[in-house]
């Protein structure tokens, strides 16, 4: 047996002995995942356990280094995980920008000692981070963001505004872009910052989306005292920083696309829709558009799998992310859009205890911010034309 | 297994790119379309073909070809999608070679393998009897006769038709058209008598044929595989071949691709290189995402029929049903991104779409192969 067929079959004796049949379960709320963070509780008790098991084998983060909490796998025993977790549906034991987006920016840009503070402590989810990148002038065209970082000996004044910041109300830490040269051209000025979202100055507001959720809030810095060692990356180079980290995003969001409601969506229809004595859906045309979804979110998952590959074997052009990020997105919306058809009627109900608090209708609305967030779809097709096909003027 | 081609699956890329581009660009099917040449591909080429070893590539070794798999038919199919070159590898190599080396007796491949590999055989499929793809729906009859059968019936779209030496046909031994038992696969000689095939010239100047069988006849020998037994044979054949012209499509849409969007970096219309245009820079990264997309797909189903080739079904439906999609996407971009240019006969974008159109057909279109998803996944 090849050293990484004995990796399989330790992984899945391990998974099968560890993992608590509970976390074996599609999710079906936001309750199901477990964020982390100073202030968190588990749902559960099998939350707990799963978790705590998977953290002390360091595979909350499986491909980080040892040394930060990671579980050092390289990257084909990581898929061999993933593979594995998959085929018995197991849940991902922890949820964590930290982990999406942060950490890779670290491991890539930060000190010696920025990876010691920090990295350990969000792949034992003690701490919950939050993205400000965003500012009300400053969606598509993130770079013409206002909020200023002004010197002051050892440390940054921080003021401004952000917005659409995920859980800002939840987070412990922020990593945020701020301005520190006024006077450079837009993207040169710019510098990448971690704080504490304790700090003195520091205040949120939750917005209420037209899901009747606040996932995302309003964030207001006055006067914010940040240590100037907490830039990550060089000074007024936080776009490169950024840029780097908006990749992982778009890996993250596109995984969207992937990820289904546990049940084939031709099953789910077939509760409410019916079928024939051939046990074809009775509504022919929603079998088809479900089918050509289908195909379509297969040959996405190929995709997926196939990004991975390229970037191991150092094929990869670092704007793909871009493209599976407007793919995967537009296919989570037609997710939805089929689910809301197939549920008819009874997906309209918004607050019933037969339709757990309106949670479809309220994940369908969820969704249409998927390709807003993190990149437009417009910004995505424009990077691509930009960046892979080298079109003039893009 | 890594959904990337490995070292040695890109150095057969890198050979047969070499080969096909330098042999036969897109002016080589132009040239064989306006001689209206009788055999429709090129018998040196095919000569060429085999001497690079291509025409045996799924042939096992012990039968004079390389053994390889499907990801090495599929690299090469790929190729011939990007200039069209016309050839016998998709019913010899892939389609044939296949059905005999899976289903055919010990005395059956000594018989042909070796030659398919050494190029000396043209062979051909014949399945196909109506307008759209319907394999379970067979109903060319074979009748006990003797010691053997006779067959009667006809087939259609039945490509290289008019040049085999040898024919697969499937054929009802039992059970109406619609079932699964009942079929049977056998080997027949054209030349042989009740046999007439007309040659019929496509929309893409490939080649393909009308076949009618009259109580012709075929000796017990003749049969590939079980009799009443054939479908599952068959449906793995078709599987592969699903998955080779999936590949072809994803050459093509490649290859169109990079065409219209080199226009759009030369063309100039209202002082502007229409590629500076935001409505066709979108279109041309929809474009380009959706064949990145297809590309995944399609090496995954060719990937999952070398590794667990009877669970492959839902990859190579997946493959086949967006290949053409993409395929048909990315041939009317090309037309239409070409302006005026794009209708006329001079530019060779017009060849594309009209191969695409036929390679959609081919071993069921998108919807074929949708339908047959939601029958696996039972709704």
């Amino acid at each position: 047996m090849s050293d990484l067929e004995k990796f399989r079959s330790e992984t899945r004796a391990w998974l099968q002995a560890n993992c608590p049949p509970e976390m074996r379960k599609p999710m079906t709320s936001d309750d199901d995942t477990f964020w982390g963070g100073r202030n968190t509780k588990f749902s559960s008790e099998p939350q707990r356990v799963w978790f705590e098991r998977m953290r002390d084998k360091g595979w909350t983060v499986p491909d980080w280094p040892r040394e930060y909490g990671g579980g050092g796998l390289d990257p084909a025993e990581h898929k061999v995980l993933r593979a594995e977790m998959a085929a018995m549906g197991a849940r991902s034991p922890l949820s964590s920008f930290g982990i999406w987006m942060l950490g890779p920016a670290l491991l890539k840009y930060g000190t010696e000692a920025q990876k010691q503070e920090h990295l350990p402590k969000i792949a034992a989810g003690l701490i919950r981070w939050c993205q400000g990148y965003s500012e009300p002038n400053a969606g598509s065209d993130l770079a013409s963001l206002q909020t200023r970082a002004e010197s002051d000996g050892d440390d940054y004044l921080i003021t401004g505004q952000k917005i659409w910041t995920s859980y800002a109300n939840y987070a412990d830490w922020i990593f945020c872009l701020v301005r520190t040269d006024a006077t450079a051209k837009k993207h040169d000025g710019i510098s990448f910052i971690l704080f504490d979202m304790a700090s003195k100055g520091v205040s949120t507001k939750p917005i209420l989306l037209i899901s009747g959720y606040s996932p995302f809030c309003e964030t207001f810095f006055d006067n914010v005292r940040v240590p100037k060692s907490h830039v990550v990356g060089t000074v007024n180079r936080g776009w490169d920083v950024a840029k780097y980290l908006l990749q992982h995003e778009r890996a993250m969001i596109s995984g969207m696309g992937e990820r289904g409601v546990g049940r084939p969506l031709g099953q789910v229809a077939a509760d409410s829709v019916g079928s024939d004595e051939q046990g074809r859906l009775e509504d022919p045309m929603l079998r088809g558009q479900i089918a050509t979804f289908e195909i379509d979110e297969a040959a996405l998952s190929a995709a997926a799998e196939r990004a991975v590959d390229l970037a191991k074997a150092g094929q990869a052009h670092p704007a793909f992310s871009s493209a599976m990020k407007y793919y995967g997105t537009e296919l989570n919306k037609r997710r939805h859009e089929i689910l809301m058809s197939a549920g008819g009627v009874d997906a309209l109900e918004w607050e019933s205890e037969r339709s757990r608090g309106g949670a479809r209708p309220r994940a369908w609305l969820r969704t249409k911010a998927n390709s807003i967030e993190g990149g437009t779809s417009e910004v995505m097709l424009g990077i691509v034309a930009k960046r892979i096909l080298d079109l003039p003027g893009a | 297994m890594a959904l990337v081609l490995n070292q040695e699956q890109s150095m057969l890329r890198d050979s047969a790119r070499g080969f096909i581009s330098d042999k036969a660009p897109v002016s080589h099917l132009r040239q064989l379309r306006d001689a209206r040449d009788a055999t429709g591909f090129s018998r040196e080429l095919w000569k060429g073909f085999a001497e690079m070893g291509f025409s045996g590539l799924l042939v096992p070794e012990a039968f004079g070809g390389s053994g390889l798999g499907c990801v090495e038919a599929g690299i090469v199919m790929e190729e011939i999608g990007c200039t069209l070159m016309p050839s016998p590898y998709l019913a010899t190599s892939v389609l044939a070679a296949s059905a005999l080396s899976r289903g055919g007796s010990d005395a059956q491949k000594s018989q042909y393998l070796p030659k398919i590999s050494d190029g000396s055989l043209l062979a051909a499929l014949a399945i196909d009897e109506g307008a759209k793809h319907r394999p379970l729906m067979t109903k060319l009859q074979a009748v006990r006769s003797g010691n053997g059968f006779k067959l009667s019936g006809d087939k259609a779209f039945v490509v290289d038709g008019h040049t085999a030496d040898l024919l697969i046909v499937a054929a009802r031994s039992a059970g109406s058209a619609g079932e699964r038992d009942g079929l049977t696969l056998f080997l027949v000689d054209p030349k042989a008598k009740g046999i007439a095939i007309e040659r019929t010239a496509m929309v893409d100047a490939h080649n393909a044929a009308r076949i009618v069988f009259d109580n012709a006849e075929v000796n017990a020998d003749g049969v590939l595989g079980e009799v009443d037994q054939g479908f599952a044979l068959l449906e793995g054949v078709l599987n592969i071949g699903r998955a080779a012209v999936a590949s072809e499509m994803v050459g093509l849409s490649e290859e169109v691709f990079g065409r219209t969007v080199t226009y759009l970096k030369e063309r100039k219309q209202f002082g502007k290189l229409i590629g500076e245009f935001q409505a066709l820079q979108h279109r041309a990264a929809q474009l380009y995402v959706d064949i990145e997309i297809t590309r995944a797909a399609v090496l995954k189903a060719l990937q999952t029929l070398d590794a667990s080739f009877d669970k492959a079904g839902a990859a190579v439906a997946v493959a086949k049903a967006r290949a053409g999609t993409t395929a048909t996407l990315a041939v009317q971009e090309g037309v239409q991104m070409h302006g005026g240019m794009g209708m006329t006969d001079q530019f060779d974008i017009g060849f594309f779409m009209k191969r695409a159109r036929v390679c959609q057909e081919l071993f069921g279109d998108s919807n074929f192969h949708a339908d047959q998803l939601a029958r696996m996944k039972s709704y």
